[in-house]
């Protein structure tokens, strides 16, 4: 009746892990009984769960990223401490077993539902109004997108408490991964959490591309598209062109766990690094969709607090493209040692050289943007900064690694765990954090507060260098990664100070956290009533903070680069149309989540072997998909005299602003 | 404030204010099916990679009955003939028209999967299963990722035959009948790929 699943896969007698699953309990029950308390399960339902508007559910692939991105450090705490305290005759804290499943955790988690959820939440937020759209092209699709993620989330989450999770490294090489190496069911949480995420990510990527190449306002040429949404449109390719590779992957790799096949096995014919392959076929783009996201933010933070347009815009579309192309053929670098011969990795190696080109070309754009500009350090700037620095750092070591001889030295050792790591933070991360800071307003109405703000990013950029310059050291003196315990007393040393390094990490953290209560509480006097508190060059920032659902009342006409700066400059920025229309906007619907709810059972399910439910899962998910498909209108429309009601409200804003503080509308433009 | 502006609104009031949700929807669907290339490409290199490796076991030339598949092949084939015969009914809006060349692609198709199950049936039986070597399981993932794309195929039409009975041919209704065409034509395609380098390369 529940296949595998017993009361003995609950980890009763581990203080550590059962610690953190009475914790989890406890949280979820206090939120829910406050949810209970405060009546807003009716708001909740009606106005989130199950909203297909794609500002809300930019902010809650957000707030996912965030809750996730505290587990994912939670992980890099117990690694960093055990570290530190299992020399010699110590034996630490962390059996080897569960040392395994928190590194394969970290991994798993922090690319695949922190950064993942994270630039798809900017994504929703931005991408729509810098185009001058309404909504994405397919509102349910969004929808059932967050929802497949979240549950894939939760299967991951829920690894922790019932059963165990993998402990084959986040890439999950076979053929350790296979049923005879890794019986447990750990592989499978970690098979499934990811694969539903990948299909997720998929149906995003579909969904935005459609909506950058159908639903841009009149007059937004391509070479007129903000840089964000240029590395949106990429990282939309990768994700169309990369993610089945992944799917067919993990489907392979759950055949031969499950239907006994040998795909991946060394017995009966299979090839293991065939796995290896298409893994990297995948994960290496896979690096790129996470952050050219980021160097979109990146471009449009340094233009708007430098007052100037971006410094070679035409350079950083194609430097973009040009990465986009060349992410699809560098994968063997991360299997040089494979032994697939000098000639491949030759090919592989300058391939991967050549990448740092595009790359370089962005960094010189960024610092040229800032050269005579008149830069405004707030907090998304700062990070930025810390960015483009640590992130050069990290490249010249990346164009080192690429090189097949100090490649077969430095594999597998400390020094490429501080590469990606600096590649992911301060690349990747940094830029989530600018953008978030960046289109905080934009989205909740409110900034966040600058001076939290910037003691979050000092605490983070030095917390990063002292956590991480070791790592170099160590990597040359030979560390490898992932040991739960190490006898060389010259190591010692230096991952205490990488711990002391994610202690201060930690302390950004908690700055973030106070940034967010300290700027909840101050709303009312920091409210944004322009819609425009940075001096914005991008369409979004010609809607109100927070946008009415429908963004935009009329539909924009763009007649230039950063459309936004070019109308304020023309003086047309803040002009009140004669007459409104009605506008058609997509239902709520609830099938989306309820499809997510189908997904995580699904995934419980074939985790633990329980076939029946399983069946009714996808029974269920099916018929979701024919009710969803026959409905011929799935849309609303709200009348011209609502839109105008909204749209005057605004307007009486925007001259009380103007009386209170004249010229605050045209700043600009002086 | 007012004067001047109202030039935004009155150009604006173009075809873009409704962004057409059928082409959209079209669109988004060749995407799809770009992604489903990819996907099928994989497996199709995975096929590459292994589909020699018989561990011992039969060979495709043990194992494949050719004058079988071509029967296989030749439903497939038809059934996407039908499919357009379906589609250039739809244009001319006849509506019984429609349901009967969709009827006869759903025989069509629904033969092929009967004899390609009848085929998996006697292998397994034989114990020729996916588990016996690396070729058996990349063939038999191979060919039945496709069977398992032409049956959601099968269920999709069924679902349609019925909405253009209850709905008549509305334009969701259409899209919905283009998408289905896009998908049926694209699957045949994956099975001239798989019959010649499963099947006939199998045999040589």
């Amino acid at each position: 009746m529940l296949g595998k699943l017993s009361l003995s896969a609950v980890p009763f007698g581990d203080p550590i892990v059962m610690g953190a699953v009475y914790g989890s309990i406890v949280l979820a029950f206090i939120i829910l009984a406050l949810i209970t308390w405060f009546r807003q399960w009716p708001y909740l339902w009606k106005e989130w769960l199950t909203s297909v508007d794609h500002k809300r559910i930019g902010i809650m692939y957000i707030i996912l990223a965030m809750v996730m991105l505290l587990r994912g450090l939670s992980d890099a705490i117990l690694m960093r401490s055990q570290q530190a305290i299992a020399f010699g005759a110590s034996q630490g804290f962390l059996t080897a077993g569960h040392f395994n499943q928190i590194f394969s955790a970290h991994g798993t988690i922090m690319i695949i539902f922190v950064a993942m959820p994270f630039l798809v939440g900017l994504m929703n937020i931005a991408v729509p109004p810098q185009i001058g759209a309404r909504d994405v092209a397919f509102p349910f699709l969004n929808s059932v997108s967050l929802w497949m993620t979240t549950a894939a989330a939760l299967l991951v989450m829920v690894s922790l408490g019932v059963g165990d999770f993998s402990k084959a490294g986040w890439s999950g090489y076979a053929p350790l991964t296979e049923l005879r190496y890794s019986p447990s069911t750990g592989v499978d949480y970690w098979i499934w959490g990811f694969q539903i995420a990948g299909i997720a990510s998929l149906m995003t990527g579909i969904n935005f591309f459609v909506t950058i190449l159908k639903m841009r306002a009149p007059g937004m040429t391509l070479m007129r598209m903000p840089v964000f949404v240029w590395t949106t449109l990429c990282t939309n390719i990768l994700m169309i062109l990369a993610f089945p590779v992944l799917t067919v992957a993990l489907a392979l790799l759950t055949l031969d766990r499950y239907l006994g096949m040998h795909f991946f096995t060394n017995v009966l014919g299979g090839n293991m690094m065939m796995y290896t392959n298409l893994f990297w076929v995948w994960g290496h783009p896979e690096v790129y969709i996470v952050i050219l996201p980021a160097f979109g933010v990146y471009s449009e933070v340094v233009a708007t607090f430098s007052g100037k347009p971006l410094f070679g815009y035409t350079s950083m579309v194609y430097a973009t493209i040009a990465i986009t192309l060349l992410s699809f053929v560098v994968w063997l670098h991360h299997f040089f040692t494979m032994g697939a011969g000098a000639d491949i990795n030759a090919f592989f190696g300058i391939t991967t050289m050549i990448i740092a080109v595009p790359t370089g070309v962005k960094i010189f754009n960024w610092i040229f943007t800032m050269y005579r500009g008149r830069v405004r350090f707030t907090t998304p700037m700062l990070w930025t900064l810390g960015f483009i620095t640590t992130f050069s750092v990290g490249g010249a070591a990346g164009v080192l690694l690429a090189s097949p001889p100090a490649d077969y030295v430095l594999h597998n050792s400390l020094f490429l765990i501080a590469h990606f790591h600096t590649m992911l933070i301060t690349g990747a991360l940094f830029g989530y954090f600018a953008g978030y800071t960046y289109w905080f307003p934009k989205a909740m109405g409110f900034p966040l507060n600058e001076k939290w703000g910037s003691a979050a990013f000092f605490c983070w950029f030095v917390g990063f260098c002292l956590a991480f310059v070791p790592l170099y050291v160590l990597g040359f003196m030979g560390m490898p990664r992932r040991m739960y315990h190490y006898d060389n007393p010259a190591w010692h040393p230096w991952l205490v100070v990488a711990a002391v390094g994610l202690a201060v990490i930690l302390l950004g953290v908690l700055c973030q956290g106070i940034q967010l209560v300290v700027s909840i509480r101050q709303r009312h006097r920091t409210r944004d009533l322009t819609g425009d508190p940075w001096g914005g060059r991008t369409l979004e920032w010609a809607m109100a903070s927070p946008p009415p659902p429908y963004n935009f009342a009329v539909t924009p006409v763009v007649e230039n680069l950063d459309a936004f700066q070019d109308m304020k400059e023309r003086g047309i920025a803040y002009q009140q149309p004669k007459r409104y229309r009605p506008i058609h906007m997509p239902k709520n619907t609830g099938a989306g989540y309820v499809n997510g709810v189908l997904a995580f059972l699904f995934g419980f399910a074939m985790v633990w072997y329980i076939w029946w439910l399983a069946v009714l899962c996808v029974l269920g998910m099916v018929v979701i998909l024919i009710g969803r498909a026959s409905i011929d209108e799935p849309e609303f429309t709200i009348p011209a005299h609502e839109v105008e009601k909204m749209e005057k409200k605004r307007f009486m804003q925007l001259a009380a602003v103007e009386r209170k503080a004249p010229g605050t509308l045209s700043r600009e433009v002086a | 404030m007012t004067t001047e502006t109202a030039t935004i609104g009155v150009v604006s009031h173009g075809e873009f204010e409704h962004p057409d949700p059928i082409s959209n929807q079209v669109f988004g669907f060749w995407i799809y099916i770009l992604s489903d290339l990819v996907l099928f490409s994989t497996i199709f290199a995975a096929f590459a990679v292994v589909g020699h490796h018989y561990a011992g076991g039969p060979t495709g030339k043990d194992l494949f009955n050719l004058p079988y598949t071509l029967g296989e092949t030749l439903f497939l084939l038809f059934s996407s003939a039908t499919y357009g015969l379906a589609m250039l009914a739809m244009e001319g809006n006849r509506r019984n028209l429609v349901l009967v060349w969709l009827l006869v692609t759903f025989l069509f198709g629904l033969g092929f999967i009967t004899m390609e199950v009848s085929e998996f049936y006697h292998l397994i039986r034989a114990g020729d299963g996916p588990s016996r070597s690396a070729f058996l399981s990349a063939f038999f993932t191979l060919v039945g990722t496709h069977g398992a794309h032409v049956s959601t195929g099968l269920l999709w039409m069924a679902v349609m035959m019925v909405q253009v009975v209850t709905k008549d041919l509305t334009p969701a209704v259409q899209s919905r009948l283009i998408r289905l065409s896009i998908f049926w034509h694209f699957l045949d395609i994956i099975w001239v790929g798989v019959f010649t380098v499963v099947y006939l390369m199998g045999v040589i």
